[in-house]
């Protein structure tokens, strides 16, 4: 197994020393290597991949407009002017949902960020530090996991959305809100990973061996704490960015998420459940997206998750 | 029992202090005064709005407020609905019966789906039920639950007619027949709910049994010739549900944001759509107690938590 070294040299020590440095793998091969025995976790990063190159580029290719109004074509099912139907104004859906998604996708991702780095920042302050820095951190984290999420969320939205429209301007300031609001309410999980990780790491031989050297604390723990503690909150983040995806999505669907001239996959799933009996086809091309996004990241957590445990070995 | 009972309603109210803090906070923080609709009215000349302001103290300092906001809410002097022209306690009270009921019956649903379906599956690890049963409970996690219900009301309500797709308060009959009404429209939320639970929690399960299950006082178990249900039953299933239990009082905050979309996609009368309808009014004395019994709920949920813990492993009561 890579990594592993050898009690005490022996006589075949020369060979094998170069044999080594050819085999050696790097930590993120080494990862990729093990990621690749969870099949599903593989197929749900390729249909990622795929659902971000579509949003990406796919309004280049699909040039249809997204508030093209055509009366004409009201709640249409799929055909091949519209392969996703229409909306009840005769929008084209296929060109509303690569657009929406870019949304969807941008705010989980960002707000996953949020969560990340203020999670990591926490509970790598309340794992250096003992005492009662730690334990306010720690209250406060907990604190935060007994907090009631979705009616703080619409209450936080509620108050803040028409100031920060005015401040600076309707897409940015909801899209800023969203993203700090979900965030913000989803760090203490990395906090407490980060936090565990801290409390074993700063007792390790190799932070002993850099404290020795005269190291600074700044310097153990951003080179040495830091790089050992990241596999469980890379792992924390991706399911953040599908539970982030649910958020936003959960506060469209609630009619209190983007404005509807932007729609974002959530905001579409809103528009399209009044006429479910006439048009199906419009709530479920979105919900099949939102579904689909959140299956594939979950899965893809969960490939990392073997990839990354240092506990089982492959 | 009890004096660690006691010691976890103590623990509990620093944290509900915590929370109505943070409420408040959000309340203080906001622009304008979300509770001055009627001292901002401009059909209110400036001398009422002022003498109503100074009445309800919106100028004194930020912790009196707090401690005044504070004291009326342990009162249950809630305030006054600007909408429905009604106390808000009133209000809630009528509201909250519909949403604990939606709400116990779905997690009694995901207990019945988790329990059984993820011990099974640990008890045999990477066969084909466990294969069939992780990829449906990852399915079921991953469908948002405003999803499920649309397909719910999609294939049982339209195209099928099964089941009403609007939940009402009150149905009009009696007897036997109103207890199948109820049980006809409860279906679909506490459904939706249910499985979106049962299949994270089937996940809990699992891991938490095949931990477990390797033991060596479970081997010493079969050793002794117990049968293997047994085994899984009294040795196994109890040991394996402390950690189960934590995961699960954790993810009470998530049944709460999931009741209140499903209260939204099916009509219920309860405090969920009760929160949303508010929101969607202006309606900030609802807003906030609402908010504030959520919370509360939460707790009441962790400190259920703490004393099945107690009843679990009675090491952890007498601690």
């Amino acid at each position: 197994m890579a990594g592993s070294t050898l009690a005490s040299p022996t006589a075949d020590a020369a060979p094998l020393g170069s044999a080594s440095r050819a085999r050696y793998v790097s930590p993120a091969r080494d990862t990729w290597r093990r990621f690749r025995r969870h099949r599903l976790a593989v197929a749900g990063l390729a249909v990622l991949i795929l659902m971000m190159v579509a949003v990406a580029l796919g309004p280049l290719v699909w040039r249809v407009p997204i508030n093209d109004i055509d009366f004409n074509a009201q709640l249409a099912g799929p055909s091949w002017a519209h392969p996703l139907g229409t909306d009840d104004l005769g929008q084209d859906v296929l060109a509303r949902m690569l657009y929406g998604g870019r949304i969807s996708l941008a705010v989980g991702l960002a707000a996953m960020l949020v969560a990340v780095v203020v999670g990591t920042i926490v509970g790598a302050l309340a794992g250096i530090s003992r005492g009662s820095v730690d334990t306010a951190l720690m209250w406060l984290t907990d604190l935060f996991l007994s907090l009631p999420q979705l009616p703080l969320l619409l209450l936080l939205i509620y108050l803040f959305r028409d100031p920060l429209k005015q401040l600076v301007g309707p897409e940015l300031g909801v899209f800023l809100l969203i993203v700090v609001v979900i965030g913000g309410f989803r760090w203490m999980q990395v906090a407490r990973l980060v936090r565990a990780q801290f409390l074993s790491l700063r007792e390790k031989e190799f932070v002993e061996a850099a404290r020795a050297l005269g190291a600074t604390k700044w310097r153990q723990v951003v080179r040495h704490i830091l790089p050992n503690s990241l596999g469980p909150v890379i792992v924390a983040g991706t399911v953040d960015v599908a539970a982030a995806i649910i958020a936003e999505s959960t506060l469209s669907f609630l009619g209190l998420g983007f404005p509807p001239d932007i729609p974002t996959w959530g905001r579409i799933l809103f528009d399209a459940k009044d006429t479910l009996d006439i048009a199906p086809h419009w709530a479920l091309f979105a919900g099949a997206a939102i579904f689909l996004a959140v299956l594939s990241i979950n899965f893809v957590g969960d490939g990392l998750r073997d990839a990354l445990d240092p506990r089982k070995v492959m | 029992m009890t004096r660690y009972l006691l010691r976890r309603l103590l623990i509990a109210v620093p944290s509900l202090l915590g929370i109505s803090l943070v409420l408040f906070t959000v309340l203080a923080l906001a622009p304008g005064d979300p509770f001055g609709e009627l001292a901002s009215n401009p059909n209110v000349p400036p001398e009422v709005a002022a003498a109503l302001r100074a009445k309800f103290g919106f100028d004194d300092p930020v912790w009196l407020r707090y401690l005044r906001w504070l004291v009326a809410m342990l009162h249950g002097d809630w305030g006054f609905s600007f909408v429905s022209r009604v106390d808000v306690d009133r209000l809630i009270w009528q509201r909250l019966p519909v949403t604990l009921i939606v709400i116990g019956s779905s997690q009694i649903l995901a207990l019945v789906i988790a329990l059984p379906v993820g011990v099974f599956s640990a008890t045999r690890p990477y066969s084909l039920f466990d294969q069939i049963a992780n990829t449906l409970a990852f399915i079921g996690f991953s469908l948002p639950t405003f999803f499920t219900g649309i397909l719910f009301i999609l294939v049982f309500s339209i195209y099928l007619h099964w089941l009403p797709f609007v939940f009402r308060g009150d149905l009009g009959i009696t007897g036997w027949r109103w207890y199948w009404e109820e049980f006809r429209q409860a279906a679909m939320p506490v459904a939706v709910l249910g499985l979106f639970q049962g299949a994270s929690w089937t996940r809990y399960v699992r891991s938490a049994v095949l931990d477990v299950i390797r033991l060596d006082y479970v081997t010493t178990a079969r050793a002794k010739g117990i049968a293997e249900f047994a085994v899984v039953t009294k040795h196994v299933v109890r040991n394996a549900l402390i950690p189960v239990v934590t995961l699960v009082a954790l993810s009470m905050p998530l049944v709460f944001g999931g009741a209140i979309v499903t209260e939204q996609i099916f009509r219920v009368p309860g405090i969920g759509s009760l929160l949303i309808s508010s929101i969607l009014a202006n309606d900030t004395p609802v807003i906030m107690a609402v908010t504030f019994v959520f919370a509360c709920l939460v707790i009441l949920f962790n400190l259920t938590a703490d004393i099945l813990y107690g009843w679990l492993d009675p090491r952890i009561a007498y601690r």
